[in-house]
């Protein structure tokens, strides 16, 4: 019962020590925090009570009724794995077999890079982890060095590289006039930077602009990078969800690797499998050799030990089960293109919509853009309107995720969009 | 065109990890694992918990589930109940709402959320680890910004706390340095403070107005009760003073792989608390921007149904229960033996490890002749150990205490 006395206090001496009742809290002058641009917007969405409310914030797929999807091929994955295996540590590399699987989607099913074992790769904790885990590698083997981030880019992508501690620089993307490619511009900025800079790119479905460059853009970016020696590293986070083909959707890193580039490629499996809150990714670095990429590897893990030990399981079990088996695979791949389907669909619906109802502005750039987002144009007072006037919830760049977009809700969205811009 | 990596040096193995690495290079059948901290059962198999099992189920067959993204502080439900559990039902510090708590990536991803937070918003960059303590701890911190000293711990003269080193270390550090304290079942040591002990090291830090931050990794495995196992923490919070907490499920809901855990930050006022948990998902956010969700379903799950959360404190007791004997085991086989020198603190250190005091030689001729595979300091996992592989652990410490090194 010695437990029991010094609760109660005969041990305690509560009033013995001295000062520590009249000490404030160590974090009275800690601010609060700004909301988070992109997942406070789902926040405010779900606080409306209001019936019509649309969310076309964060970028997380629904299906035509507005409601999450698990993929057949997931929840036949996860029957197969509940009950059979045990929770034991992954190593800190992660699956080995997930890695595998992801490796070829990026690189090529045949690619001779991975049968040269020149790969370093691990498993990451989605799109941000594999992001972060790179800045940190980036920051500690190359500490003279900068990133370069179009602008616009993901929010986060700032926050990654600054807590990460590299000094970040911008360079040209988007062209507000034209709502595409300020393609010139940002030929100019990959010129002008230093030789050897560390460059921002994103694979497909640019975030949030939905702008990408073309097979011959994407070229002559490839030229213009080995001319300066620039490295690129590639956020790949829509793979499939463009086009609705992962091939293509890959073809921009395919040609830097035809042009011999040791690039980085961050991958996630958040949107193109559904798995969103399992957290599963892929960070990969091309090196020179085998040597090398298993030398890199172990850098890598350095940096996963201190952050997490080791990444999570489940996911990974989810996708090299389905990527180990070919009947999933199948049924993955038709499912992924459902999805980009729908959007290229609800893309075509919106923009129809607009110039049905005969709005004086051009629409074409929704159908021009690819991937879950479209860079509407919209000011943020214009956002604020369709938010307090007809709810609807999306980020204050005007960035529309189609995801959201459903046959119920499009006409809704259309005239709500049309109505807060007539008289631009 | 070279690799911008080209001039990459191999990193060196995980020192604990690599234990395990090297473990399963070796073809030898008689080849035992007692390097990393996951329990094992009398045959040597890895362990999913029955209620686990069971809780995956019903997650599995429930076609209302989705995957959608976890909130940047993780599930809300799975933050109460594992507040609940480290902090007792009714928590003052909960029930005046003055605890943040953010679901992170098991112990280390807690550790690490927490430390961050540290440097960012604390005004004293130091913190005091003690000697020994886990090798990732040392990195974690210095990952996250803060530097790193060290406060005697361990006596390998006693085998036991060196608690006037402690003592005097902790008086003598600057007030207000964060201080790392395992809340039960010091690794790699096993040795613990007597509750009269924890009590001095309150007093001393509250007079000091030094910040604890708790690492639970063993709560429930130590004794077996989910109870006694939190009463450092407890005393610590009852004196309406903050701390942090990191807290794991790995061991003690066998879910190690899933990385499910908690950092809880208990302020003085709830107005503070809610200011912190904004500030928490700052530090997340551009580290991994919210934590995975199959793990903390699990747990949830459990916790919060009355049935399955007693047969997790079954099944619990009865891993603790295992280990205990185990040491009994080892124990009586190397008094057995005869083997030179006290083996004492065999039994009296608690949790899933042993500090033996063999030396890195003795355990490198362990691994030699024997096929042990361990960490260097000597510390073993008792949880790796069976009946049937007691006695050959205890040859190995036999041969190697007298004397071929």
């Amino acid at each position: 019962m010695a437990i029991r006395r010094a609760m109660s206090g005969g041990l305690m001496g509560r009033t013995a020590v001295l000062g520590e009742r009249s000490m404030s809290s160590w974090w009275r002058s800690v601010e609060p925090a700004p909301k988070d641009p992109i997942l406070g917007v789902t926040e405010a969405f779900l606080a409306d009570p209001n019936p019509d409310k649309v969310n076309v914030g964060v970028g997380a797929y629904r299906d035509d009724n507005g409601k999450p999807v698990v993929l057949e091929c997931v929840r036949e994955a996860e029957r197969r794995i509940a009950g059979y295996l045990n929770m034991e540590y992954l190593p800190m590399g992660g699956s080995v077999k997930m890695v595998e699987e992801t490796l070829k989607l990026a690189y090529g099913e045949n690619s001779e890079l991975i049968k040269d074992r020149r790969i370093a790769a691990v498993q990451a904790l989605s799109g941000t982890g594999a992001c972060r885990l790179f800045a940190d590698f980036q920051k500690r083997f190359r500490p003279d060095s900068q990133i370069y981030i179009p602008v616009p880019t993901w929010a986060n992508h700032h926050n990654i590289w600054r807590d990460a501690q590299v000094p970040q620089k911008t360079y040209h993307y988007y062209h507000p006039e034209s709502r595409g490619l300020d393609f010139a511009t940002m030929m100019d900025d990959i010129k002008n930077a230093p030789n050897g800079s560390f460059f921002l790119l994103h694979a497909c479905a640019h975030n949030p602009t939905g702008v990408d460059p073309t097979e011959e853009q994407w070229r002559e970016i490839s030229h213009q990078f080995k001319v300066k020696g620039h490295f690129a590293f590639f956020d790949m986070a829509y793979q499939g969800f463009a086009s609705g083909d992962p091939e293509k959707d890959a073809k921009s890193i395919r040609i830097f690797l035809e042009d011999g580039h040791y690039i980085g490629i961050a991958q996630s499996y958040a949107k193109n499998m559904g798995l969103y809150g399992q957290r599963v990714g892929c960070l990969s670095v091309l090196c020179k050799d085998e040597k090398q990429a298993v030398a890199v590897k172990s850098q890598l893990q350095q940096l996963a030990r201190p952050t997490y030990s080791n990444p999570p399981l489940h996911g990974a079990l989810i996708v090299s089960t389905i990527l180990g088996d070919p009947d999933l695979k199948k049924l993955w791949l038709k499912e992924v293109k459902v999805m980009a389907d729908r959007i290229i669909g609800m893309r075509t619906a919106l923009r129809g919509n607009l110039e049905k109802l005969g709005s004086p502005l051009s629409w074409q750039h929704i159908t021009n853009q690819i991937g879950m987002f479209c860079y509407s144009g919209l000011t943020p007072e214009q956002v604020d309107r369709l938010t307090n006037e007809f709810h609807i919830y999306m980020t204050r760049n005007g960035r529309i995720s189609m995801a959201g977009v459903t046959t119920g809700n499009v006409e809704y969205l259309a005239n709500a969009i049309h109505e807060v811009t007539k008289s631009a | 065109m070279d690799s911008v990596f080209a001039a990459i040096a191999q990193g060196p193995e995980d020192p604990i990890l690599g234990v395990t690495v090297a473990y399963n290079k070796d073809p030898s059948p008689i080849k035992l694992n007692l390097g990393v901290g996951a329990y094992r059962t009398e045959e040597g198999k890895p362990l999913v918990l029955n209620v686990v099992r069971k809780a995956e189920q019903l997650l599995v067959n429930d076609p209302s589930r989705v995957k959608e993204y976890l909130p940047i502080l993780g599930f809300a439900e799975f933050n109460k109940l594992t507040a609940k559990l480290i902090l007792g039902d009714d928590s003052p510090a909960i029930q005046e709402s003055r605890v943040a708590t953010a679901q992170c990536l098991s112990g280390t991803g807690s550790l690490r959320v927490g430390a961050e937070f540290l440097a960012k918003h604390y005004h004293q960059r130091t913190i005091y680890i003690p000697q020994p303590t886990w090798g990732n701890h040392l990195k974690v911190f210095t990952m996250a910004g803060l530097s790193v000293k060290t406060y005697r711990y361990y006596d390998p003269t006693t085998r036991g706390l060196h608690f006037q080193g402690l003592l005097e270390d902790l008086g003598a550090a600057p007030a207000g340095s964060i201080v790392l304290l395992h809340a039960c079942a010091h690794n790699p040591t096993g040795v613990d403070p007597t509750v009269e002990q924890w009590e001095q090291i309150r007093q001393l830090i509250r007079s000091k107005g030094s910040l604890p931050f708790f690492d639970s990794a063993y709560q429930g495995f130590a004794s077996g009760s989910l109870d006694a196992d939190a009463q450092s923490v407890r005393m610590f919070v009852a004196d309406g003073g903050e701390c942090f907490i990191a807290q794991s499920y790995a061991k003690n809901m066998g879910l190690y792989g899933e990385r499910v855990g908690a950092l809880s930050i208990v302020c003085k006022a709830a107005d503070v608390a809610s200011r912190v948990e904004s500030q928490l998902k700052l530090v997340i956010r551009p580290m991994y921007s919210n934590p995975p969700i199959h793990g903390a379903s699990i747990a949830a799950t459990i916790l919060k149904n009355s049935d399955m959360y007693n047969e997790w404190k079954i099944e619990l007791k009865a891993m603790a229960e295992r280990i205990i004997s185990m040491r009994k085991q080892l124990f009586d086989a190397l008094s057995a033996r005869g083997t030179p020198g006290d083996w004492s603190h065999i039994i009296k250190q608690i949790g899933m490890f042993t500090f033996t005091g063999l030396n890195s030689d003795q355990v490198a001729f362990m691994t030699k002749e024997y096929h042990i595979y361990m960490t260097s300091d000597g510390r073993i996992s008792m949880a790796g150990l069976s009946s049937k592989t007691v006695p050959h652990l205890a040859d190995a410490i036999h041969a190697a205490v007298t004397g071929s090194c």
